[in-house]
């Protein structure tokens, strides 16, 4: 008997018992749904978080002015400004540090014509806009000039820009910043929030010169709240971290037994926890939709084994006639396979669909991948050559007599 | 005496000593020996028409089914047109069944979900045929049974004579030398029993199959040309007539 025909014989075999086929084949059709969702919407949460690494820029070192004491009395983290631009400079200047932004920023109040508004003022250099991997929606970042010169000028937050100027595009106008006028060269493009909740379209750029002597003010001259340090590479990282360590230490002559008066922190690797999770978070959900999978495999190899014994004296009039164990063991493979494969494509289609659904509902990123799918319907095969692997060998080993004996 | 029993050629089945035991599970874990068949030796040739008779219990359906090739001797030999069936792997058994043995069973045995069209033609597909072609020969062998217009009915609705006709139109669609009938006529009212062996002598004489019935009925054993009477797995009496 050939192929294409033992293909006929078990879809005919499939659609006599339609409504058995049917509920055998909604087991596959749940467990295939539920892959596809649960892997569609893993990945796409994981796809969101790496957005909001990403975001934040790559290779990011964060060095904090220190703790320092005085006289046993310890101060928090910070409460002394103890990095300068020179600091900045010099660990720029390092062979594992791709860029360094020093940052200062404080608050302070905004008006243009009848808007006015609160908020983060940060004073810095263009390196920042690469390192925090800023882009321009509009006009121009400031430049090394505009540093030097210490020149009023401002790149604006979406947000920001907004609550000012409402719906028209902010550059070129002038505006207020604690009542001095500023010109705004640019708009930044929306990132959304950060990792940590805050909204980081709320804010207004300014060069570090004029923030330190025209807007905050200044402790000592040269000193900044922090700054951001940018490595060369993800591998780098560690190296980086000890080559800042050792340089403020010499710099700020900090022996080995003292406290250091700064403090740097990697943000990759924070970010690349929050990144694993949802990894894992991915992968256990696909895991637990993939044990509704077995269960529908089982459900097959219990229907396929009822069919066997139900139909045992059919087996045995179509050996008398001539069917080889080949045959009668290829029909009823194929019997599961077909409800298998059958059940895949509705369940994948079902998932597609419902991933879709949840997308425009929740508003988060699907990914729907075909990879996903093929690992699905690999699964799917499997489970329905091993399912039914075993019906299908027990009813091409019944003996001829025996099975047409069967009442 | 029938034509062919004269010329001395190769019979068609030959067996030697052939026994047949079953083992049937008891609860002491000792298998208890149930013989159904004791030495049993046959020769048969090419064309002739044979009637198998006993009481039930007498062994003469485990014959058919070894001689069938659906059973397996458990000791004893048996040559079917020259080979050894032992010998043969169960591929090989299969084909056998397909290409070279037609059976008719008593209670028809035709596939109830499929159509007797497809019914007729299922043993071609096994064969090897393609769907397609092995209907058209179903289709021309229906006809020439006289089934034209039944084709496309299914088993259920058609009568005990009509079905019958069917399952005799599969056993003949791969061309079989030997057809084997067990009891063919046991679910039949007398004249459509008379009938079907009507078909049979027809199918016997015409075209020179052998066959091979197993009956009870003595008027059904009237058709053959050699009678094989069987008693408790024994051949106790096997006697040719001159029906010409």
């Amino acid at each position: 008997m050939n192929f294409l025909t033992i293909i006929g014989e078990a879809f005919h075999a499939l659609r006599v018992n339609r409504l058995r086929t049917v509920l055998t084949m909604l087991g596959m059709i749940i467990g295939v749904a539920a892959v596809v969702l649960m892997l569609s919407i893993g990945q796409g949460a994981q796809i969101h978080i790496n957005n909001s690494i990403a975001s934040m820029g790559s290779h990011l070192l964060l060095v904090l002015p220190g703790a320092t004491s005085s006289g046993g009395l310890r101060f928090g983290s910070g409460t002394v400004k103890t990095l300068t631009v020179g600091d900045a400079q010099a660990i720029a200047e390092l062979s594992s540090i791709e860029a360094t932004a020093p940052v200062v920023s404080g608050i302070a109040q905004l008006n243009h014509g009848p808007n006015n508004w609160s908020t983060t003022i940060t004073g810095t250099t263009p390196d920042y806009f690469s390192v925090g991997n800023w882009s321009i929606e509009s006009g121009a970042i400031f430049s090394e000039v505009d540093l030097r010169s210490a020149t009023r000028v401002a790149v604006l937050g979406k947000v920001t820009a907004e609550n000012l100027f409402g719906n028209e595009d902010p550059t070129g106008k002038i505006f207020r910043i604690a009542n001095k006028p500023f010109l705004v060269v640019g708009v930044l493009t929306t990132k959304g929030q950060s990792l940590s909740g805050r909204d980081q379209d709320d804010n207004v750029l300014i060069p570090l010169t004029t923030a330190q002597r025209q807007i905050l003010g200044n402790q000592f001259p040269g000193s900044i709240g922090h700054m951001l340090v940018q490595g060369k590479s993800a591998d780098m990282m560690e190296e980086a971290e000890m080559e800042i360590t050792r340089l403020l230490q010499q710099r700020h002559r900090i022996s080995d037994r003292k406290e250091n008066d700064f403090t740097v922190r990697n943000l990759t690797a924070i970010a690349s926890v929050a990144s694993t999770t949802a990894k894992v978070m991915a992968w256990m959900l696909g895991a637990i939709a993939s044990i509704s999978l077995l269960v529908g495999g089982i459900g097959i190899m219990n229907i396929m084994l009822v069919s066997v014994t139900e139909r045992t004296r059919e087996i045995g009039i179509r050996m008398a006639i001539g069917a080889s164990h080949r045959a009668i063991l290829m029909q009823f493979l194929l019997e599961a396979m077909m409800i298998c494969i059958l059940g895949g494509l509705t369940g994948a289609v079902l998932g597609i669909g419902g991933a879709w659904m949840i997308s425009q509902i929740v508003d988060m990123p699907i990914v729907i991948t075909f990879s996903m799918i093929g690992l699905a319907f690999t699964f799917v095969a499997i489970i329905g050559i091993f399912f039914g692997f075993y019906p299908a060998n027990k009813a091409a080993s019944l003996k001829p007599v025996e099975a047409l004996r069967y009442e | 005496m029938s034509g062919q029993d004269c010329t001395p050629d190769q019979p068609l089945i030959r067996v030697e000593n052939l026994c047949k035991i079953y083992k049937l599970e008891s609860q002491a874990n000792q298998p208890i020996r149930h013989q159904v068949l004791f030495d049993i030796n046959l020769e048969i040739r090419s064309g002739e028409f044979i009637a198998i008779m006993g009481q039930s219990g007498s062994g003469k359906s485990t014959l058919m089914n070894i001689l069938g090739c659906l059973d397996v001797p458990t000791s004893g030999n048996y040559w079917l047109a020259g080979r050894n069936v032992a010998s043969l792997s169960n591929n090989e058994l299969a084909h056998v069944r397909n290409c070279s043995i037609g059976f008719v069973f008593q209670g028809f045995n035709l596939l109830k979900r499929i159509t007797a069209l497809d019914n007729v033609a299922i043993p071609l597909l096994y064969a090897g045929m393609s769907r397609k072609e092995s209907r058209k020969h179903a289709l021309t062998l229906l006809q020439q049974t006289g089934l034209g217009q039944f084709t496309l009915h299914y088993p259920n609705q058609l009568s005990g004579g009509q079905q019958q006709r069917v399952a005799i139109s599969r056993a003949l669609i791969n061309q079989p030398q030997l057809i084997l009938a067990d009891e063919p006529t046991g679910n039949l009212d007398t004249q459509t029993s008379h009938e079907i062996m009507t078909l049979f002598k027809q199918l016997n004489e015409d075209q020179g199959i052998s066959i091979i019935l197993v009956t009870h009925e003595d008027d059904i054993a009237s058709y053959s040309n050699r009678l094989i009477r069987l008693k408790d797995g024994r051949i106790i009496q096997d006697k040719n007539k001159c029906v010409f």
